[in-house]
């Protein structure tokens, strides 16, 4: 599950860990608000405002309607209000979000950090994740900050350092030190510094982070280590034992229809193709999804139905796969271990009859368990639905649907 | 012999009598697998299925000396009774149950280092030996006994492929179904590992998705070792739009063979007889088989 920035720096702030202040803001009197405050509080005129969505490059991406980019910064209340007024209700496009871009509902109105001070501001990089061959967190950092940082690792590799923490003993002392020294960091800044490492690594394990980003990680003037932004992404598996953290999702962040298959407790991803598709189990899903492709259609969907394929299911999917205009072909595989295929087919036949007005092809392949009786009642209905028990005959129906 | 389990197995099931447990647990004993007991923290004493239920793994694998565990708890849960079998000295074990948080793998994987417990899982549809014991939720019957292995990331596409080996007039050794989470029990490369040294199978079925790099650990492993029994393989996701959940990790860390194209070439370069379209996983067997 993916998180706002401005939620994640909450988050992070609970665990010590030291971030660029702010306040995040739903309408223009809010963000003007919050930067007298901002002002008050640190005695500068200066403020930033970033769009809150869910996907990077916000900076260099535009608002559609105005011409904005994400992120900017304010000399002014006057400032603030204009930009607020630019982005609130605008649709961002980053190079992450597509061309459809994303609509921004929240703004942060945060602090300067850039200040002068007794020393030179740096900008880092540093981020957490898991490493699935080691099985265990890594901490990947550089000193190439505020970038893309598969740039980074592209261009110059040298410049991207790994530190694995071992499950068990987790993060030592001399590991947070290490990092600071690679960072070039000394005095102050490197005492911050270790800190901020040890505290953020906490977080991520306390919260169940899949993925913890601070890009730019930021050595202000007077020494502070502070996380300027940061992209957390929490473990779905692990909701269950925080029930406090479930509550921040934001499904205006998804696609509708992938957010109404859920409740259907339909595993759904929405693509640009022409032939739905619905399948038992997700590596069958991907490989008919393939099969789409090499049958010369493109794939609308991915959809897992999961184990238990009923009329309930099935009709749920069909309405969802049927919401897109584009789709002229829907493909069902069912590979019927312990549901039977007969269970399956009438499901598909009382779906079918239950929606009627469905004016494109319905291919559906059955196998496995009773998968014969399944073909017969399925030729046997009189709906225009055409039946395959071998995926290669499915393959062959759907070619010459697309034909 | 056919690898991982057979008909001496002693299976025990942890989660023994939940619904999942009680509906697979059946299934299993039809199947012929010898269930000897299960596990249910506070139920000990008590009879299931005509099989006796312990408390703890201990107490079940002291009276009973089962050798295989099948789990079915609850994700919560779940890890810790991983590490209980382990510790109770079970060989293999088997994990179904899907949902598990990652850092409880993480400590998992941890833990089970040193010892000598076969993780099989989590997520996975689990271990079937075709004719002989079904410690797993798959459909038994699709499962011919005959000479081919398959190593699966995937359930249902582990059916299919039997299925597909079946009716090019092949069968099966062994299916191991190894789990589609992040961080499992037994990689790719092991399962194909066991199946090269094992006398009953003449060839592999690799199956594989995109994400992490376990299928092209496998590959090379298969290269070095001088591609000693042929293998078919394939990988679904190759129309998996990137970044999107489907299996995907999305980190950088091993991100060079995270592609379905990636791995595909790396497979086919390491000699494996690689399929684009998941319908012709079976009939490719049959001509590497015949040559």
């Amino acid at each position: 599950m993916n998180l706002h920035e401005y939620q994640a720096k909450e988050l992070l702030k609970k665990y010590n860990v030291t971030v660029q202040e702010g306040f995040a803001c739903s309408t223009v009197h809010e963000a003007e608000e919050a930067y007298r405050q901002i002002k008050t509080q640190y005695g500068s005129n200066f403020a930033v405002v970033k769009a809150q969505i869910h996907a990077g490059g916000r900076g260099k991406g535009t608002v559609k309607e105005t011409g904005i980019n994400g992120v900017k910064v304010a000399k002014s209340a006057e400032d603030v209000v204009d930009i607020s007024k630019k982005l609130l209700g605008g649709t961002l496009v980053t190079l992450q979000t597509g061309p459809a871009g994303k609509v921004v509902n929240k703004i942060l109105v945060a602090q300067d950090m850039y200040y002068d001070g007794v020393s030179d501001r740096k900008e880092f990089y540093l981020s957490i994740l898991l490493d699935r061959t080691k099985g265990q967190n890594v901490i990947m950092y550089s000193t190439e900050g505020g970038m893309n940082i598969e740039d980074v690792a592209h261009d110059t590799p040298e410049k991207i350092f790994k530190e694995w923490v071992h499950p068990s003993g987790g993060l030592q002392g001399f590991q947070a030190r290490k990092i600071a020294f690679n960072l070039g960091l000394s005095g102050d800044a490197f005492k911050n510094m270790v800190k901020f490492v040890t505290n953020l690594y906490h977080a991520y394990v306390g919260l169940d982070c899949s993925m913890l980003e601070i890009n730019p990680l930021f050595k202000a003037a007077d020494n502070k280590i502070v996380a300027v932004d940061c992209k957390m992404n929490l473990d779905e598996n692990a909701l269950m034992r925080h029930a406090d953290l479930a509550s921040l999702r934001d499904i205006t962040e998804e696609d509708p229809t992938e957010v109404e298959a859920g409740k259907y407790n339909l595993n759904f991803v929405k693509l640009d193709g022409n032939v739905g598709c619905m399948v038992n189990g997700a590596g069958l899903a991907m490989a008919t999804m393939d099969m789409i492709k090499l049958s010369g259609g493109e794939p609308a969907n991915f959809l897992d139905v999961g184990g238990t394929a009923n009329a309930q299911t099935v009709e749920a999917g069909f309405k969802i796969i049927l919401k897109d205009p584009a789709v002229k072909a829907i493909l069902i595989n069912i590979f019927g271990g312990i549901v039977r295929c007969d269970r399956v087919a009438q499901g598909v036949i009382d779906a079918y009859k239950n929606l009627g007005n469905i004016h494109i092809p319905i291919i559906v392949r059955l196998q496995g368990t009773n998968a014969v009786e399944a073909k017969k009642l399925i030729d046997e209905s009189g709906l225009e639905v055409q039946s395959a028990i071998l995926l290669s005959e499915a393959a062959d129906l759907v070619k010459k649907a697309v034909a | 012999m056919s690898i991982l389990v057979n008909k001496n197995s002693k299976i025990l099931v942890q989660g023994f009598t939940g619904t999942e447990g009680t509906f697979h647990a059946t299934q299993m004993i039809e199947y012929g697998t010898n269930v000897v007991g299960g596990v249910t923290p506070g139920k000990g004493g008590t009879s299931h299925l005509d099989k006796p239920v312990f408390n703890t793994v201990a107490d079940c694998v002291k009276t009973t000396a089962a050798d295989t565990s099948i789990i079915f708890v609850p994700p919560a849960f779940a890890a810790d009774a991983i590490m209980e079998a382990a510790e109770a000295g079970i060989k293999l074990v088997v994990c179904i149950t899907e949902g598990i948080p990652v850092q409880d793998m993480v400590k998992v994987k941890n833990y089970l280092q040193g010892k000598s417990t076969r993780l099989v899982g989590p997520n996975c549809p689990g271990v079937i030996t075709a004719g002989e014991c079904k410690v797993g939720i798959m459909p038994g019957f699709v499962f011919i006994p005959g000479r081919i292995g398959i190593v699966s990331k995937s359930g249902t596409l582990t059916y299919e492929a039997a299925d597909q080996v079946a009716k090019a007039g092949l069968g099966i050794s062994t299916a191991v179904g190894i789990g589609g989470d992040p961080i499992i029990g037994t990689t790719t490369k092991e399962a194909v590992e066991l199946f090269m040294n094992d006398p009953e199978t003449d060839a592999i079925v690799m199956i594989g998705e995109i994400g992490g790099g376990m299928e092209a650990e496998a590959a090379r492993w298969i290269k070095e070792t001088g591609n000693k029994k042929p293998v078919v393989g394939f990988i679904a996701g190759q129309t998996a739009p990137p970044g999107r959940r489907m299996g995907h990790a999305g980190a950088i860390v091993g991100g060079a063979d995270d592609t379905a194209a990636a791995k595909m070439k790396i497979m086919t370069e390491c000699g494996i007889h690689v399929v684009s379209s998941p319908a012709d996983i079976g009939k490719k067997m049959a001509e590497v088989i015949k040559k």
